[in-house]
């Protein structure tokens, strides 16, 4: 019942390598991670990947399916033409460590800088009481799996590294919002941490982390764009302003430039490093005729728009730009020509 | 010589699921300086599977619910081989256990006055689990893995460090452990990352490494479950218990490939389904025992008819208790009559309409849509049993969870005892929680009293060193390890899978021994950098001696209980419910041993019916309960003991 079809998977590890083709029996009902276990079982022994529960629950098996950032459990063969090579890469936020196995350690320095729940003081384990309708909001996010497709897909760190220092990133913004909605938790500046800490202001919401969530949490809508707008309004209405400068006392020790423009007239770093999405590009070592244009001759990156203190200006207004950066450069046209985008979106795969 | 990376420990704790991550807190809580090994990245632990909830009597569903109620439940669900005593420390710690993890953040669905709400499950008397929807394996392991995290960042705070008192090691894999001078002295492993070898010198060590179903072809466990906490335990020196226990469930998805292994819900054939072979034919008819044959449909028609006028026809019979349906179609696929793929035809496509299906069965659907582009509106699913879950492990101090080795500690699914022959669903999540704290308390006790810390020699060292790179040594000339995983999962499919009788276990024993010597040949290529054929071929021989204390118990239990069903000897004995088998290793070897169950303090016996234990205790236990029985009234004594028990402590078992 198996057929033979033509798989390429990319084999290296940080000092390079190449996309290897594979002739390989695939079954009905198969999912690519099926076949990369064939692989591994017939062909090529030592190739590398995570996986875990196979059920689409742990998050562990994200590559690059055709372009596609993935879960290889719940990508069916069967969603592909069977003369279609497959081609599977390593997710390209995060440095490769061998074969489709990348180091992901980033999102777990982000994890750790962002503060924890912070119970009550006054209640005592087994008192706490709170309403399904509340705590809904919060649970939408806790259903997170950690796959890291939303990092991995999002335009302000995917080619541009030298913005990861200041940018969580959306996994870390849905967390931030989880604790924010929490019925329970006493902190209250996670918007202010959001914007200050998180550097949520670079996000320009094209919703790709929406697009690529397996558990199709609304991360822009649902999390994003509200902390967004709750951070501009408590900044921004000088009542609310006024307000938590008399209420809110935790705030008052907070480090000078606390809603302040301070770095608004910084110079804007220079652009580009040598780290460049071209030579990223490039490294990911597109062969042949994919779908996906692994060649595309993308901008340089720009570093972020940051001031001395390493942080972003607090509004555009007082920044040097206006809206985000865009993760295509400042100077791409819009809209670019299709040929040029290595993005495919997940539901309409026949566009680029 | 090969460069080892070396740490110091207060406390190890092997495995980062629920109970690995409660013990590592519950050390660092108590000042232990403390390593987490994770054989994944942090925070994928298996535990994410469990979907049902965390039993824990809180009441808030029904006030009725206390711990007495839950402990005889989780007694009767193991058919009283449970060791007492841990099953009655995880009915009373359970809700304590749950509360806190509100405090680190968790966020379970609530009852209408705000309290966490519990659901109903099998084997429960009360509405009792605590639930996130279908995901709270995953709020769990979440939660646990934040509060580490805010630990992390108190020491930041404190130290300037994140890892100075409590560390992750993610993707790293334990290969050995170390006794010297007859108590635990460190563990041993590689990095899966780099290849690159680690020794962690520490006085205690937590095991909570999961369990074995990665020996089984069909089953609902991850790579990581290959039995590592068992077999480093064995070569420890210490012993496991009730390894023939293994919770299997009789439909699970054996086709396609994508979803071997998940679970089908019984409600399918509570709603209409039914089981056909190859041929097309409805066999259960042909597999009624005597005993059910009055409660049971002879004839199609009169089975169909049940479902709308169940008062005046019978049960379908694929309605049967679970072990009768496994037995069912083990035969159906051992006669010839299995479906390509080895199992049978679980049809409810032909016998309902879709919009029934989509109502009464939407997750059902939905996984079956998203994950394999199965409709199980338009085509038949294709069923075998599925390996769950290991009611055996580590036999452990109740109070302490230590092993029989000195500094050694157990918790969670590689610990044995809590559950008995069967597990009660949802008692997991809570069995993690409250023995991976008692772990992780008495690990950190247990380092306090360690006065003078043994160092491991270099030439055990050289040795460990020595055995990890072996099967690089062999390069691809060796056996391949994937062929000889395949066939040890088949052996233990075919052999000593859910049905078993002793002419295959016999047949079994010999089989593992080949492979056994096999294994010892296994080579792969490529290098030490995440070379998965390389982790493989060293997770084998674990795989191997666990598969081996289970083939050996099996073929000694000669009686069928909970998870153990012997097709020869298809009944429940009493004598047998007071022996447990105990598996050490002498040499290379499984030894079995006999050994008493722990006799249960009468207060608690006192919880049972005299008609209820009838059905599982010897005459003379029953005599001897009848006669404490009399005791107590004669002192006058009340029928309700709840102050006596509550008080009870260990001393007086």
């Amino acid at each position: 019942m198996g057929e033979q079809r033509n798989f390429r998977v990319w084999r290296g590890d940080d000092n390079g390598g190449q996309l290897e083709d594979f002739q390989v029996e695939v079954n009905d009902g198969e999912v690519v991670l099926d076949i990369i276990h064939r692989l591994q079982a017939t062909q090529a022994p030592d190739l590398a990947v995570r996986w875990n529960c196979k059920a689409g629950k742990c998050g562990s098996c994200s590559m690059e399916i055709n372009g596609k950032p993935r879960l290889g459990c719940m990508t069916r063969m069967s969603t592909f033409a069977p003369e279609e090579t497959v081609t599977v890469t390593p997710l390209r936020t995060f440095p490769v460590i061998r074969d489709l196995v990348t180091d992901v350690s980033f999102n777990y320095q982000k994890a750790r800088e962002l503060p924890a729940f912070a119970p009550p003081a006054d209640v005592a384990p087994g008192e706490y009481r709170m309403q399904q309708i509340d705590v809904e909001r919060s649970q939408e996010f806790r259903k997170c799996i950690e796959c890291f497709l939303c990092q991995n897909v999002c335009h302000v760190i995917r080619d541009h590294e030298d913005n990861k220092q200041a940018f969580s990133g959306p996994r870390f913004f849905i967390r931030a919002a989880e604790l924010d909605m929490h019925p329970l938790d006493t902190r209250t500046d996670r918007k202010d941490a959001a914007v200050e800490e998180q550097g949520i202001g670079y996000c320009n919401i094209t919703k790709c982390c929406t697009e690529v969530c397996p558990e199709h949490i609304k991360i822009t809508d649902n999390a994003i764009i509200p902390m967004k707008e709750r951070a501009v309004d408590r900044r921004y209405d000088p009542i609310a302003w006024l307000g938590s400068k008399i209420f809110r006392r935790e705030q008052l020790d907070k480090p000078a430039g606390y809603a302040t423009a301070g770095v608004a007239t910084a110079p804007r770093p220079n652009a580009g490093t040598a780290d460049t999405p071209v030579e990223q590009a490039a490294a990911h070592g597109a062969q042949g005729d994919i779908s996906a244009n692994w060649h595309r001759e993308a901008a340089a990156g720009h570093a972020a728009p940051v001031g001395p203190d390493g942080k972003l200006p607090v509004t555009e207004f007082t920044g040097q730009l206006a809206g985000a950066q865009s993760p295509f450069g400042d100077d791409v046209e819009f809209p670019m020509p299709a040929t040029d985008i290595n993005y495919q979106h997940p539901n309409r795969p026949d566009e680029h | 010589m090969t460069n080892i990376e070396r740490h110091n420990y207060d406390v190890v704790v092997i495995g980062a699921g629920g109970a690995g991550l409660r013990a590592a807190i519950e050390a660092r809580l108590a000042g232990k300086k403390t390593a987490i090994i994770s054989k994944s990245l942090f925070g994928k632990a298996h535990t994410v599977m469990a979907e049902g909830g965390a039993a824990a009597a809180m009441g808030n569903a029904n006030s009725n619910d206390n711990w007495m109620v839950h402990f005889r439940d989780t007694m009767r669900g193991g058919k009283f081989l449970n060791n007492f005593r841990m099953a009655e420390l995880h009915a009373k710690e359970a809700p304590d256990r749950i509360w806190e993890l509100e405090t680190y953040g968790a966020l379970f669905d609530r009852t209408a006055d705000g309290r966490i709400s519990q659901r109903n499950f099998g084997g429960h008397e009360y509405p009792r689990l605590a639930h996130v929807g279908d995901r709270t394996g995953l709020e769990l392991i979440r939660t646990l893995q934040q509060k580490i995290v805010s630990l992390q960042q108190e020491d930041y705070a404190a130290t300037g460090s994140y890892e100075s008192r409590i560390r992750v090691f993610a993707e790293t894999t334990i290969t050995e452990l170390f006794v010297e001078g007859g108590r635990i002295a460190g563990a041993f492993g590689y990095y899966r990352e780099s290849g690159e070898f680690v020794l962690f010198e520490a006085p205690a060590i937590v095991l909570a490494t999961g369990g074995v179903g990665k020996s089984y072809k069909v089953t609902s466990n991850s790579w990581e479950y290959t039995g590592d906490g068992h077999a480093l335990a064995m070569r420890a020196g210490a012993t496991l218990i009730n390894m023939e226990f293994l919770q299997f469930h009789p439909t699970g998805m054996v086709w396609p490939p994508s979803v071997k292994g998940i679970l089908v819900t019984e409600s399918v054939r509570g709603d209409g389904g039914v089981l056909r072979n190859s041929e097309g034919k409805r066999f259960m008819f042909d597999y009624v025992p005597d005993v059910f044959r009055k409660q049971y449909a002879e004839t199609e028609e009169e089975a169909d008819r049940w479902y709308t006028d169940p008062d005046n026809n019978r049960r379908p019979p694929e309605l049967l208790p679970r072990d009768e349906v496994a037995r069912a179609i083990n035969s159906e696929v051992k006669a010839g009559r299995g479906t390509p793929a080895g199992g049978i035809y679980l049809d409810i496509a032909s016998r309902r309409p879709a919009e029934f299906i989509l109502k009464r069965l939407p997750s059902m659907y939905h996984q079956f849509k998203e994950l394999a582009d199965v409709d199980i509106t338009k085509q038949p699913m294709e069923i075998g049993p599925t390996c769950h879950y290991v009611m055996g492990g580590v036999e452990v101090d109740p109070d302490t969870a230590a092993a029989a080795v000195p500094g050694l500690f157990a918790a969670g699914e590689v610990s044995g005892g809590m559950h008995g022959s069967n597990r009660l669903g949802g008692n997991s999540l809570s069995d993690l929680l409250v023995f991976g704290k008692r772990a992780g308390e008495y690990a950190a006790r247990c380092a306090d009293e360690t006065t003078k810390r043994v160092k491991v020699p270099a030439a055990t060292l050289n040795a460990a060193v020595e055995n990890a790179l072996a099967p690089l040594g062999r390069g691809e000339g060796g056996e391949n390890p994937y062929t000889v995983h395949g066939e040890l999962q088949q052996v233990m499919n075919d052999l000593v899978g859910i049905i078993r009788r002793r002419s295959e276990l016999e047949e079994s024993l010999g089989r593992l021994a080949d492979l056994k010597e096999r294994i010892k040949k296994v080579g792969v290529g490529g290098g030490r950098r995440y070379n998965p054929g390389w982790h493989l071929a060293l997770d084998l021989r674990n795989m191997l001696a666990v598969s081996e204390c289970t083939a050996k118990a099996a073929l000694e239990r000669e009686e069928s209980r909970g998870g153990h069903t012997r097709e020869d000897f298809p009944q429940m004995d009493p004598d047998w419910r007071r022996v447990n088998l105990v598996c050490s290793l002498q040499g290379e070897d499984v030894r079995l041993e006999r050994k008493a169950l722990p006799t249960m303090r009468s207060e608690l016996m006192r919880l049972f019916d005299r008609a209820e234990l009838a059905k599982y205790l010897t005459d003379e236990e029953l005599a001897d309960f009848d006669a404490a029985a009399e005791g107590v009234a004669a002192s006058g004594g009340s029928a309700s003991n709840s102050a006596a028990v509550g008080g009870a402590d260990k001393g007086d078992v």
